[in-house]
């Protein structure tokens, strides 16, 4: 128990370092995903055959397979088949390689989610809205966006958890992140050696991270809920 | 000089043909009723006159202008063809509000984008939006709802939420509204406020076209009757003659199903 709480400091700030990049890569992700996914939520919902049916099959090849096969091939093939490794060295490298598998993992998802969500909204709304003489983009922006993000609020933050703890699946390709930072306490780090619990204490960051999230969410759901759609 | 001149609308879907040939005119402040059973064609007209559907053949004239023609139709630009539409209004069977907006804001949403389009709209930004204001208030008061301004769409009743949008066509100053089976969403005891608010209109003088299942209002509140089957005007005429004085057996088969 002494040994704990000697070691606890040490591997606290350990674990907050490599939290810091956890969290850098799942905000990293959201920012490059979310818009993303409305572009390919698009491409699949086109009127133009041929651009709906690459969309579908990139969506359904990218959902079809592990996230941790796509960040294996995505860091590793440019190098290997190619012969130059795109993503330049080190930690930066990794991080940059992962943050482009996340992205397009994710976007394919929530892709789904916005073509649901837009799917969804009554044609009713489209009808009154022209024969209100409101443009295209006006319909959009004024009439179906906001009953959207009403529709997509729980499956959305259902998908954003789940990516809080998809995350550690760059460990697979050495990105320093909490699970790695975690680990290194079993083969040596810091002067400690030979331990597991860092690892599994970093179960605690997950559980609080994405208990603020469901907070929010929560927080977001009762704002939007003066309307029915 | 009739206000709407409706010249052989044909309209096909796939190999259905819906509307064979439909023809009629309406004079400005009359009210036209459409009736006839279901899968006549009646919605599809509606629905063609309104740009909801494109016809396939034929011409729509209002007040001189030409608003449809099946020839032409394609070359217009998109802000060609809305100003075309804002020459007309329709009235849902669904209603059809925005549910994010308030009642005030669902009859006035529309006005404020239009006016942006306004030379002046930058110079008398403040002026315009509070005309604009004033005249939905003015309406949703005709309409009898002064007091839920400020609700959403989900608070109201259905008979209520028929209202707004009422209001929400008329805010446009269409030069004829079109309502589609206004009250067929509605509880019985609530469609007598709809006609009630209708037959008000007509008195007013609002040119107005009306596909209803409603006999006895379309009887008492229409100067017109167009009795539409499969997908032709089977026959049509004023409307005491039509409903006391039916000559086609089509026309007679469905008033008796009424009695």
């Amino acid at each position: 128990m002494a040994q704990f709480f000697q070691q606890f400091p040490t591997v606290f700030a350990a674990l907050n370092v490599g939290f810091l990049q956890t969290l850098k890569l799942f905000i990293c992700t959201l920012l490059g995903a979310l818009p993303l996914g409305l572009l390919i939520s698009f491409g699949s919902m086109s009127k133009f055959k041929p651009l709906s049916l690459v969309t579908r099959l990139i969506v359904w090849v990218v959902r079809g397979t592990p996230l941790m096969i796509q960040l294996l091939i995505i860091f590793f093939f440019p190098g290997l088949v190619w012969g130059k490794p795109i993503w330049g060295g080190g930690e930066s490298g990794r991080f940059l390689a992962a943050t482009v598998a996340f992205i397009i993992n994710y976007a394919c998802y929530f892709s789904e989610i916005y073509r649901g969500g837009i799917q969804s909204i009554p044609v009713g709304q489209h009808e009154a809205s022209q024969v209100l003489g409101l443009t295209k983009s006006q319909t959009f922006f004024r009439v179906v966006l906001l009953q959207v993000v009403k529709r997509i609020v729980p499956p959305m933050s259902n998908e954003i958890i789940t990516l809080v703890k998809d995350t550690s699946l760059a460990r697979i390709i050495a990105l320093q992140e909490i699970i790695w930072a975690g680990q290194s306490f079993m083969k040596g780090s810091h002067g400690i050696a030979g331990q597991i619990w860092p690892l599994f204490f970093t179960g605690v960051y997950y559980l609080l991270f994405s208990g603020i999230l469901t907070l929010l969410f929560n927080k977001l759901e009762k704002k939007l809920s003066y309307f029915k759609v | 000089m009739a206000i709407l001149e409706v010249q052989n609308i044909h309209k096909s879907f796939g190999r259905t043909e819906v509307l064979k040939g439909i023809s009629f005119s309406l004079e400005k402040g009359n009210v036209l009723s459409i009736i006839g059973s279901s899968g006549s064609g009646k919605t599809t007209l509606l629905r063609c006159i309104n740009f909801l559907e494109t016809a396939d053949t034929g011409r729509i004239t209002v007040d001189g202008d030409v608003i449809f023609d099946s020839d032409t139709q394609a070359k217009l630009s998109p802000r060609e063809k809305r100003d075309k539409q804002l020459k007309i209004g329709l009235v849902f069977q669904q209603f059809n509000l925005f549910p994010q907006y308030n009642v005030l804001d669902n009859v006035t949403l529309a006005p404020r984008l239009r006016a942006k389009e306004r030379e002046d709209y930058k110079k008398n930004k403040k002026q315009i939006n509070a005309e604009i204001e004033e005249k939905a208030k003015a309406l949703l008061e005709k309409m009898g709802l002064s007091d839920k301004l400020q609700n959403y769409p989900c608070e109201l009743s259905g008979g209520q939420q028929q209202r707004v949008s009422i209001a929400r066509a008329m805010a446009l100053e269409p030069k004829i509204l079109f309502f589609d089976e206004p009250t067929s969403a509605l509880d019985p005891e609530l469609t007598g406020e709809i006609l009630k608010v209708i037959r008000e209109l007509a008195e007013e003088h609002m040119t107005m076209v009306i596909v209803t299942h409603e006999m006895n209002f379309a009887k008492d509140v229409s100067d017109h009757i167009v009795f539409m089957d499969h997908g032709v005007i089977a026959e049509e005429g004023r409307a005491e003659d039509l409903f006391n004085n039916p000559q086609s057996e089509r026309l007679k088969a469905f008033l008796n199903n009424y009695d």
